[in-house]
């Protein structure tokens, strides 16, 4: 490790900045009541560097990004851009400085054009429709190709993250933030946008990066500051560094390797899908067309695919929250039930947790207890409970606690309400929830969404060892890295048509990233692996 | 039917759809805001009594006009603290609004019921107005009436034209991501609000004004839920609102002529007539699925809260 410094960061002076800084934040505290989510923290970013800024989730990264861009006021501290002290009162005045900023949850307008969208952002818009042919030139020149027409609501997630960048080349950025860009990308995507900075870099722009995936620090950024609780505890150079090493700098300790299970057991089969069609239900949202899948006990089927292409229908179908159209559709455990519902289906064995956890997960205003008892009253009740319609509260409470201990659920109360835990707490919770039932089939959407390096590793593990105990786990995951982590068979979803499940070991990234967008021509190359594995007898 | 009859009846149509069109528009752009005010038949009966009551006392019926505008975007005030600075639930809020709007204009319009009150005057151009037919039709109505389609057309076209519109539909569609971008949703949904509670007090106005000069107590008798099942109708769009208001209106108001003619058909069937045919076109509207779902303002009446 080279740390190069380890200041947790005491208020320097008030004076003017160290020279050739772009951009400095000096001594910067922000507190939400008693919590204080960023203590005396120091950054600077010089022109023309990209600058990596890492931490677990609740590390204080949002909360600092948005208070160089004006979305927030530090409680104490100074900021400082080009030498001079500067007040950032509101995202207005940071794009007047010129710090331009890419959300992680896109700041669009879904109703609105790709020209509205960037024109809300510009001040000084007269005319549209040079907006437009701007827009197509800018977009072309940088290789970020946009329609300036389109509805954004039409676009995938990769085009809607060009508008943003689009958005903030117009306003022509001496600082571009970006806060977790390449999570929804594909990975010929994400290397089209390291391009983009690359270029924007060699052009004096500044960029700070935010990112979970220290790889793609690793190879992309000059320099990082890393954050773990609120406080800056090293800036280290991310090429001298390798992904361990900056885990370890975020979380504090190793975050260990998910175990292999010992062998594969090619069981009876748990899930099958057969033929799946599924009417898209509004404007927006995608069809089914002909999904199969066949999911055994013992083994985990991923589903990789960029989002909206079909992986929530998905989900609501295996679920039971939709219907399919005859029963056959949807087999779990030999019993047909694609005409069941959700309970119905949780009382074959199955189990399921959806992408959303706060609404869809769990009910916001519920304690942790109530929430358990929602997805298992049947379990609960004995016979002359259900009969009388009481439920069990006692033994909810010791499952709640079973979970937060098993799961490391973090809260500050010993029951409280599911809306009161951060996202990747509550995630925790409700995969546990699940897990702790010990299904025979799981579903999965998402499983580790905004969840900490370290948190992911432990949930990971328990769907592996899931399977391993003769379990059929199905996960939907866009993050590529985690399928590859511990999926034994991957298949694609992209625009509600399912690929075929192919051998891990015979998939890449490349190949992948080809059926993600759409491109099937590449399935040739992997079932020609395939047969390749056949002849050469399969490895387990 | 003789010319002079139809020419009654499309005088009337008019006069019968112009206060649901005014109600309506400045409901629409309220919505496109994001705010669902369900307050319109409280801010219509309001203007409709303020509207009486000043041009009974000062004998003009322009500041009539003006008074009744006042008194809805006045009673609109309220509603908009409630729901903007306090963020209290919006449903809840536009009940009570019509419920505060019904009982207060009862309670000061008491001493006028049954005084005859002063007509708002119909245009006459000389030699235009005069045409058989289409003089009274075209060029001889009050200035309400072309107001209420100026208004018409000036809501569309800053709606869809001007950055005042794109920021409007910008708020109504995804609030946070307007807050993120450095727009006031509050500021924003609060002049959207005025202008929704004016044009609810210029339609009641038109009510007490033009269509029926005088005070009765709950004279909108339910028109300012028309005008909200309008703007759902009209899937937020001035063109289509226009259509659906005369369509409205004119369902109404035959629904009386062929009473007048004595048919054979229960008036109670032909009173709901009008509601009838609402509720079908708003079936075959919500069926039709694509660009008019895209068009609801993803963000109407949900509660906004900034970041701290």
């Amino acid at each position: 490790m080279t740390a190069s410094g380890t200041a947790a960061g005491g208020a320097k002076g008030e004076g003017a900045s160290a020279p050739g800084f772009l951009v400095e934040a000096r001594g910067v505290v922000k507190r939400f009541g008693a919590f204080t989510a960023n203590d005396h923290v120091d950054l600077a970013i010089r022109p023309g560097e990209i600058h990596a800024l890492l931490g677990e989730n609740g590390a204080g990264k949002s909360t600092l990004v948005k208070m160089l861009y004006g979305s927030l006021q530090p409680t104490a501290g100074r900021i400082f851009w080009k030498g001079e002290p500067v007040v950032v009162t509101d995202p207005a005045e940071a794009r007047r400085l010129g710090i331009g900023m890419v959300f992680q949850h896109f700041s669009l307008f879904e109703a609105l054009t790709v020209t509205e969208n960037i024109a809300l952002a510009l001040s000084n818009v007269s005319d549209m429709n040079a907006l437009a042919a701007r827009i197509a030139a800018v977009s072309k020149d940088y290789g970020l190709p946009l329609e300036p027409r389109a509805t954004v609501a039409d676009l995938s997630v990769g085009e809607r993250q060009r508008i943003e960048i689009v958005r903030c080349l117009l306003q022509e950025p001496k600082l571009l933030i970006m806060d977790e860009p390449t999570a929804v990308l594909t990975p010929q995507e994400a290397d089209q946008l390291f391009l983009t900075l690359e270029r924007l870099a060699s052009e004096g722009c500044a960029v700070l990066y935010i990112s979970h995936r220290l790889e793609e620090v690793k190879r992309l950024c000059h320099a990082s500051t890393i954050l773990r609780h609120g406080k800056v505890v090293a800036r280290v150079d991310p090429k001298q560094e390798t992904a361990a090493s900056l885990a370890r700098l975020m979380v504090g300790a190793d975050v260990h390797a998910i175990r292999p299970k010992h062998a594969r057991v090619a069981g009876p089969t748990r899930l099958y899908v057969d033929q799946l069609d599924l009417p898209a239900n509004g404007p927006f949202a995608v069809a089914l067309d002909q999904v199969s899948l066949e999911v055994r006990a013992g083994e985990i089927l991923a589903i990789a695919g960029v989002a909206g292409n079909g992986q929530s229908e998905l989900f609501d179908a295996l679920s039971g929250e939709r219907h399919a159209d005859h029963p056959g559709a949807v087999v779990i455990d030999d019993t047909p039930c694609g005409h069941l519902g959700v309970g119905a289906r949780r009382e074959l064995g199955a189990a399921f947790v959806p992408e959303e956890r706060l609404g869809h997960g769990a009910v916001p205003a519920f304690r942790l207890s109530e929430n358990v008892v929602l997805t298992r009253d049947t379990i609960f009740a004995d016979a002359a409970r259900r009969l009388l319609g009481f439920l069990d509260f006692g033994r909810a409470d010791q499952t709640a606690e079973r979970v937060s201990q098993a799961y490391d659920v973090r809260k500050s109360r010993p029951d409280p309400e599911a809306r009161s835990l951060s996202g990747g707490n509550l995630q925790k919770f409700v995969v546990g929830r699940e897990l702790d039932r010990k299904p025979r089939v799981l579903v999965v959407n998402q499983p580790t969404w905004g969840v900490d390096a370290g948190a992911a590793a432990l949930i990971r593990q328990a769907l592996v060892d899931l399977a391993a105990d003769g379990a059929g786990v199905l996960v939907i995951s866009q993050d590529l890295d985690e399928i590859f982590e511990i999926a034994d068979r991957i298949a694609v979803i992209s625009r509600g048509c399912l690929s075929p499940g192919y051998d891990a070991h015979v998939m890449t990234l490349e190949k992948v990233g080809l059926l993600m967008g759409g491109a099937h021509g590449g399935s040739e190359a992997i079932e020609g692996a395939l047969k390749l594995r056949e002849a050469d007898g399969r490895a387990y | 039917m003789d010319q002079s009859a139809l020419l009654a009846v499309l005088l009337t149509i008019v006069t019968a759809s112009t206060p649901l069109l005014l109600a309506a528009l400045g409901e629409l752009v309220t919505e496109r805001a994001g705010v669902l005010n369900l307050g319109v038949e409280g801010m219509m009966v309001m203007g409709a009594v303020a509207g009486f009551a000043v041009a009974l006392t000062t004998g003009s019926p322009y500041l009539g006009i003006l008074a009744a505008a006042a008194a809805g975007a006045l009673l609109s005030v309220p509603f908009g603290f409630l729901t903007l600075n306090l963020v209290a639930n919006q449903v809840a809020t536009g009940l009570a609004l019509t419920l505060l709007g019904l009982g207060l204009s009862g309670l000061i319009g008491e001493r006028f019921v049954g005084q005859p009150g002063v007509r708002l005057s119909k245009l006459h151009i000389p030699g235009l107005s005069d045409i058989p037919f289409v003089g009274p039709l075209l060029f001889g109505q009050d200035i309400l009436v072309y107001l209420s389609i100026v208004l018409a057309v000036l809501v569309s076209w800053v709606v869809f034209r001007t950055r005042l519109g794109l920021i409007l539909r910008a708020v109504g569609d995804n609030h946070a991501s307007a807050h993120a971008l450095g727009y006031s949703v509050v500021r924003v949904r609060w002049m959207a609000v005025l202008f929704g509670g004016a044009l609810a007090g210029l339609g009641g106005g038109y009510l007490s004004l033009a269509y029926t000069p005088q005070w009765i107590e709950n004279m909108t008798a339910g028109r300012g839920w028309i005008a909200l099942a309008l703007v759902v109708f009209s899937s937020w769009l001035p063109s289509r609102l226009v259509i659906g208001a005369y369509l409205f209106g004119a369902v109404t108001i035959l629904g009386f002529f062929v009473q007048g003619l004595g048919v054979g058909v229960p008036a109670q069937l032909l009173s709901s007539l009008p509601y009838i045919v609402t509720i079908a076109a708003l079936v075959v509207i919500s069926t039709r699925r694509g660009r008019a779902r895209a068009d609801t303002p993803a963000c109407l009446g949900q509660p906004f809260v900034p970041d701290r």
